[in-house]
Formats: structure tokens, sequence, C-alpha cells
């Protein structure tokens, strides 16, 4: 049972990585936004450009 | 700064030392001008030795100059002023306090109202007795910084306080975690027997754990019933803080004696639970703030001023804040309207979507009303600009929706005093219940009064009604249809009669000149003239028509005398004439009959006549909405009394009552019998709804329990009215009655709900049935519970 003398302190320090990386994902604006990305996969950037006023009538929808 | 030198200020008896002159002097200004009581109750000491700017003494002066007070100043009277700031350096009520107190002694300036969860302050001033610059020196001199508001800056505030909620949820979620993992080893132990060593070990680490989680999560907890004890108030926080600190105090203690039982995976889990609640809330409002906060950034920065030098035409980019009424600007498709105008060249189709949730784009041709804010989609338009700034519609509908979040409905602030009362009643029964168990059973006092205090939900009392409102508030605006005052929700929903009115409400409102009848020697061009130079200086919708058929009209009219609802007269080429109704042009013309109002048959009739015949008798027809047969179906399904009210004649009114199915309709009334009516009606205890539009309108719009203006309505009438239907859609209404009647209701079943928990939760925690972590689980479901149920609303239907 002495081993829990190691693995406790072992998982307080995996906690506190856990922290730190959180902290570190926060900052850097991960969470800002949850919903544009799943959207963002969907679009394609290489497809030709509709025109102008067409573009616009289909953000409406 | 002199290392030697010695500043002083005197403060309630006390020589207090400052650290520079610049601090020297705000304590003096703060001291002399009597508000000592902010050193009693500050919570927070302000930033010592910050550099007082000399140049921030210029840069107010900046916002004297009327050009750059145009964009967030607006006048209210002859000399008055009013204009909205954002505060820095609020951190508690007593800021607000003090802020209030100073800047309302200030010579000059005739109201304060500021909003501590906003941070935003309200200041009226008469300009001829003090300048903006001095306000905001004066505020400047107590310490805090005030500057126009910037709906940017207020975004970036939110999120920053966003990130940091997920930063406190996140640590005390995984703290929680850990704390939870030895929890149960503890429990499993203490009930298959387990060495002492281990159980010391593991409490000692789970105080470690919680340590920082109670800190830094638990901070807001015990900051907000910190300040609600030195301003000797208790809310919401405080059993939540005393919970939380009794649970760990007593868990410390039996840590370091070995005796009696831990509770750190109650404190932590309550924590985050708690959190997660409170995040819910938080988005909910920042969600309805959104849809108005885009409506204020719907105006683009910049503006394409098509410019005449030398007989050629020049664009010239500039900041938008800097049109001038009269100016002419270019419009690109794709790009937003940057002011209020007329389209004077080029047609297009443009879409209000933002301003009416209807995304169909309009048709815009030359003379067309364009508003600030909307999008042209299709080709360029060059506009005439009539209104900037904050006379613009978008304004007017800001500053609404900005009035309607600060008001508080009775119902909350019925719940916040009955809240209040719950917990000192809460805090007494918890002590009473310790009490009692500490000298009946020594072993659990300590539990029962954490459960007491833990298990107790006010939040679900004054937490749901304002969720759900602004919730609601979010929701209308969607649909098109901008509520005023959040007490007006609650109204709408108890609403018996609904009154329309017909002409711009239940029709398209642009009737059109069918017919004309003559009488007369005169030409039918030339009596059309005469009308329409009568006409123009009317804002009916009946005058709109006449003067749209007449393009370029040679002829004026002097010596107007309008008769709202009824007609005009004028002079014309030297000679007297009358226009309006049949009623109108008799009695005051002394023309005597002529051109007699065929059988009704659904059409609107003017008469125009001189002092001795009537010359001609114009007839028009008006077109009903598209989709006001469904609203009316939907509006009676819901059991209101649908009433029409016009001052057209009978014939008119009758068909149009025909047509939609509404029993009840009163034709030829002027607005004072439409008054009249309306308060009959009220003494019979029904809940009036006015619908209207138009100049007319605007006595009974003030009149009725509720008011709804057409967007396309008059200023006037909009200023008195309650709520805006933006979409000109009248299924707006009945989807905004039927969201009005889900708002009240789940505002009851929240408080029924919240007083039911409580009601058995109470108890039974007293009489020892309920453990800690069971506590901690049922308040913070009961909060969630309430916020969810609230969130419904945000959703459509």
């Amino acid at each position: 049972m002495e081993i829990i003398y190691l693995l406790i302190p072992l998982s307080i320090i995996l906690v506190g990585l856990i922290i730190w990386i959180f902290i570190w994902a926060i900052r850097s604006g991960q969470f800002d936004d949850l919903e544009g990305p799943a959207h963002q996969i969907l679009m394609d950037d290489d497809s030709p450009q509709p025109e102008s006023g067409e573009k616009q009538k289909q953000e409406k929808k | 700064m002199p290392p030697d030198l010695d500043l002083r200020v005197r403060i309630n008896g006390r020589d207090e030392q400052m650290c520079c002159y610049g601090c020297q002097a705000v304590a003096r200004a703060i001291v002399d001008a009597g508000h000592t009581d902010f050193y009693r109750h500050r919570t927070h000491v302000s930033n010592t030795g910050a550099a007082l700017v000399p140049e921030f003494i210029q840069q107010t002066q900046v916002y004297d100059h009327p050009e750059i007070q145009k964009t967030f100043v607006r006048s209210t009277g002859a000399h008055e002023h009013e204009a909205a700031l954002i505060l820095e350096g609020i951190v508690c009520a007593a800021c607000i306090w003090l802020n209030e107190r100073h800047v309302s002694r200030l010579p000059g300036v005739l109201e304060v109202q500021i909003n501590y969860a906003t941070h935003r302050a309200r200041i009226r001033w008469d300009d001829s007795r003090i300048k903006l610059s001095e306000i905001l020196q004066a505020i400047h001199n107590i310490g805090y910084t005030a500057h126009p508001y910037d709906p940017a800056q207020q975004q970036l505030a939110r999120e920053r306080e966003r990130r940091t909620q997920l930063k406190r949820i996140g640590i005390a979620g995984v703290l929680g975690m850990q704390v939870m993992v030895l929890s149960i080893a503890l429990y499993v132990g203490g009930w298959s027997g387990m060495e002492d060593e281990f159980r010391q070990f593991f409490r000692w680490i789970g105080l470690l754990l919680t340590t920082p989680a109670l800190l830094y999560s638990g901070a807001p907890f015990l900051r907000g019933a910190w300040r609600d004890l030195r301003n000797r108030s208790v809310g919401m926080d405080v059993p939540v803080a005393l919970g939380i600190l009794v649970a760990f105090g007593g868990s410390v203690h039996a840590t370091l004696t070995g005796r009696g039982e831990v509770y750190y995976d109650s404190v932590v889990m309550f924590i985050f639970f708690l959190l997660v609640s409170r995040y819910f809330e938080l988005m909910a409002r920042k969600r309805s703030a959104e849809i108005a906060e885009n409506l204020a950034r719907a105006l683009p920065a910049m503006a394409t001023r098509l410019v005449e030098a030398d007989g050629t035409e020049r664009q010239e980019i500039i900041p938008a804040t800097e049109l001038q009424p009269g100016d002419r600007v270019l419009i690109r498709p794709g790009a937003a309207v940057p002011a209020d105008g007329t389209v004077e060249s080029g047609s297009s189709g443009v879409s209000e979507a933002l301003l009416s949730g209807e995304s169909t784009p309009l048709a815009k041709l030359p003379g067309a009303q364009l508003i600030g804010g909307s999008i042209n989609m299709e080709s360029p338009l060059v506009m005439r600009v009539e209104k900037t700034g904050l006379d613009t519609v978008l304004a007017e509908i800001t500053r609404l929706l900005e009035r309607a979040q600060q008001e508080k409905p009775a119902i909350t602030q019925l719940a916040d005093r009955a809240a209040a009362w719950f917990v000192v009643a809460v805090l007494l029964l918890a002590g009473a219940s310790g009490l009692y168990w500490w000298q009946h059973d020594p072993d659990s006092w300590l539990p029962v009064l954490i459960s007491v205090l833990v298990v107790t939900c006010p939040c679900a009392l004054s937490l749901a009604t304002p969720t759900a409102i602004s919730a609601a508030t979010g929701t209308l605006l969607a649909q098109g249809l901008v509520t005023a005052g959040s007490a007006r929700l609650e109204t709408l929903a108890r609403a018996t009669h609904i009154v329309f009115d017909k002409t711009g409400t239940l029709t398209v409102g642009t009737p059109a000149i069918v017919g004309v009848k003559r009488d007369s020697g005169l030409g039918e061009r030339q009596l059309l003239q005469i009308a329409a130079a009568l006409e123009a200086h009317s804002e009916h919708a009946a005058a709109r028509a006449v003067c749209a058929r007449v393009s370029d009209n040679p002829l004026k009219a002097d010596g107007i005398t309008n008769f709202p609802g009824a007609g005009v007269s004028g002079r014309v080429q030297g000679r007297t004439w009358f226009i309006g109704n049949a009623a109108f042009v008799q009695t005051h013309s002394g023309a005597g009959h002529g051109c007699a109002a065929p059988a009704a048959d659904g059409a609107t009739h003017i008469l125009l006549a001189d002092t001795e015949r009537v010359h001609a008798r114009l007839s028009l027809r008006d077109e009903i909405r598209p989709d006001a047969q469904d609203a009316i179906r939907a509006l009676q399904q819901a059991g209101k009394q649908v009433v029409l009210m016009s001052g057209d004649n009978p014939a008119a009114a009758h068909a149009v009552a025909g047509a939609l199915g509404i029993d009840t309709v009163f034709a030829g009334m002027k607005p004072a019998d439409k008054l009249r009516e309306v308060q009959r009606l009220q003494q019979q205890g029904a809940v009036v709804v006015m619908v209207g539009d138009g100049i007319n309108d605007a006595p009974v719009l003030g009149t009725a329990d509720v008011s709804i203006a057409m967007q396309a309505a008059a200023q006037i009438s909009q200023a008195s009215a309650d709520m805006i239907l933006m979409s000109n859609r009248l299924e707006g209404l009945s989807n905004g009655v039927r969201l009005a009647q889900r708002t009240l209701r789940i505002i009851r079943q929240n408080l029924v709900w919240a007083i039911g928990y409580n009601l058995i939760a109470l108890p039974a925690a007293s009489l020892g049935f309920v453990a800690p972590w069971m506590a901690a689980i049922g308040m913070s479901t009961s909060s969630l519970l309430v916020v969810l149920n609230a969130l419904r609303l945000t959703r459509g239907r």
C-alpha cells in the first residue's frame, strides 16, 4: 500500500499539468467560439466565389 | 517623487499618508466635498501612484466639440443634453454611491443614473451651466475614469469576464474530480476499515486540493458575501459563502485533530455546480445583449460621400459619423446604409433583416426611405442623408432597448425582496437547527448546519425571473418586436382586447388613388395638383397617396391648418381649399353636399372643396396585409378580443373587418373617440393592447395598457409606444403575444419550483435527513433547472 505515497503525488502533478494546459487553452482563445469551427470545415475555400449579392442571400438563411 | 516628501490628508479624524500630489488632490477633493463615507464603505482599495495624465484634461475637452458629441450625446431640451458614459474603476456598490452623489451635486447636472451591472452611466445636464468635459474631470477627480460608451470596449470586458469564469469552472472541475476520488476511498475505508495512517494522508491531500478551488474558484461567492455584509445587507451569496466556509473550516479542524468527518468533496462540488449555473445565466444575458449590440454596430464605420466640384462628381470616403443631413452618399451592393435617408437615384433590393427579421429584400426606388443599418443587396444606390447619429431609427431602437434592460418588472422586485427575507430566515433556521443538534447529538451538528446552509436555493427565486425576461426580450427582438420595457411583457400576456388601427396596420398603409370624380370647371390634373399641395402638409396615409400621384407639383399651399385624422385646409393661388373626409369638408367649407359618396364599396373617399362647392371626390383603396388574416386568427384562438378602430368611413372599415373576421368594428372615429372607447374598455376591466400607426394615434397609444407601433409609424407615435413592430409583419405580433404568455408561464413555473423545493428541502435538511453532498447536488440542480427552463424562451415557437 505504500505505493500510494508515490501515486498520489504523481496524480497531483498530473492535475497541475492539466490545469496549466486548460489555462493555456483559455488564454489562447480555444474556447472563444465553440460553434464556428464546426461549420468552418464544411465550407470550401477553393470553390469559385459566387456573386456578392447571391452570397449575402445565402448567409441570411 | 522626492523620497522625504510627506503628504497627508485628514480623513475621518485620522491623518492619512499620501503617495503623491495626485492622490493627495483626489483625497482632498473627496473629503472637501463631504464624501468621507466613501472611505468607510469602499470594499476595494484604489490603485495608488497611477500617474495623472495631464493630457487627460485636453482629451476630455475634445468631447465638448459638438461634432464629436453627435455620436453619443442626445439633446433633450433647449440646453439639456443626455449622454451614456462608461465608468472604469467601479468595483463595488460604494463606488456607485460615491459617483452618483459627487456628480449629482455639480451645478448644472440634472440627473445621474449609474447601472452597477453594466457600469454604464446616464447623465443629463444643462449645457449652459456645465460642460461635459467638466463632468468628466469631476469624475476623474475622485479617482474614476469616464468615457463615452463604446460597445466594442464593453464587448472586450465581457469577453474577459467569460474567460475568467471558464477558468474558475475548469479548475473547480478538475480539482473536484481528484477530491472525489479521495472521498470515495475515504467512504469505502470508513465502511470496510482503513488504517489511520492512510486516512490522515488522504485528508491532507484533500485539504491541499480543496484550498485552491476555494480561494480561486469560490472567490466570487466569498467576495459577493463580503460585499453584502459590508453594505449591511444579505444577498444570495451569504448563505453560499457561509456554507462553504463552515464546511471547509470543519474539515480542516477534523484533518488537524484527526477526529470527525471531512467534507472537502461537498465544498468543491458545490462551487463547481454553482459556477456552472451562473455561467449559463451569464450566457443568457449575453445573448440578448448581443442582439441589441449587433443593432448598434449595424451602421458602417465609413461612408462614400459624393461631392460636386468644378462640375464633376467626386467620391470621398469619410467616417460615417461625419455625415450631415443633405449629404449625398453612394451605397454599393453588399454595403450597409450609413444613415437614414431617401433614395435619390438607382433602384435595388434592400434587406432590413437586422431590423425586422424579414430576410426578403425590399424593392427601393427613387423617393423610398432607407433605414441606416439595412443592407443594399443588388445594385448601387445614391441616397440623400436625412437623419444621422442619434436621430436615426436605429439609435431610437437601441435607446428603447437600453431602457428595457434597466427597468425591473414588478414581479422581479417582489422576488428580490422576498429573496432577501428568505436568506435571513435561512440563516436563523441554520443557527437554530445547529444549536438543537449540538445539544442532542454533538456528532452531527456540523453536517446539519452545512446542509441547511447549502441546500437552500434563493437563486431560484431572484435569478429565475430576470433570466426569463432577458431571454424573452432577446427572442422577441429576433422576431422583429422591440420591447421598451420588460414590465410590458407581463401586461401583454394578460391582455384581453387587442385594438387595431386600420390604415397602415391591418392594411399596407400606402393606399393608391383608384378613381377621381370631378364636379368642377377645373381639369383633373389641376385638381390633383391642388390636392397634393395641401396634402404635402399632412402625415396621413391618404395624403401620401395623393402626393405620390403628382410628381413635380408647381403649386404651393400656405396658411395651412391641419386637423389630424380629418383633413387639411389652406390657401392655394389665393383661394381657400379644404381636403379631407366628407364630414370634415361639409362642416368646415360650408360647400354643402356634392360628389356624394357612392354605396359602400370598401374604398376610402376624400373630398376636395373650396368655400363654395365640392370640386372632386378622390377614391382610394388600400390593400390588406397578406399575413393579417393568419395573425388575427392566431390572436382570436389565443382568446383575445380583436377590435378594429378606424377613422375611415364605415364601409371601408367593415370591408376590411369582414375580410379578416373581426366582429367588433368602430368606424369613423376621431382620435378623441378612440381614446374614449379605449378608456371605456379599461373601465370594464379590459387590458387593452393598441396597435397603431400614424400621428393621430399617439394619444391612444399612450392610454392603452400596452401600445405597439408599426415601424413605419411617424416618430412621435414611436416615442409613446411600449413596443415597436419592426418587421411590419403582423405575424410578429401574434408570436409576441404567445411568447409573452409563455414567459409568464415559465416565470410562474420557476417560482413554484423554487418555493416548493425550498419548502421540502429546508425542513428535511434541518431534521438531518440530507447529507452535505446531497445538499450540494440538490441546490445546484435546482438553480440550473430554473436557468435552463428560462433558456427555453430563446428557442422559437
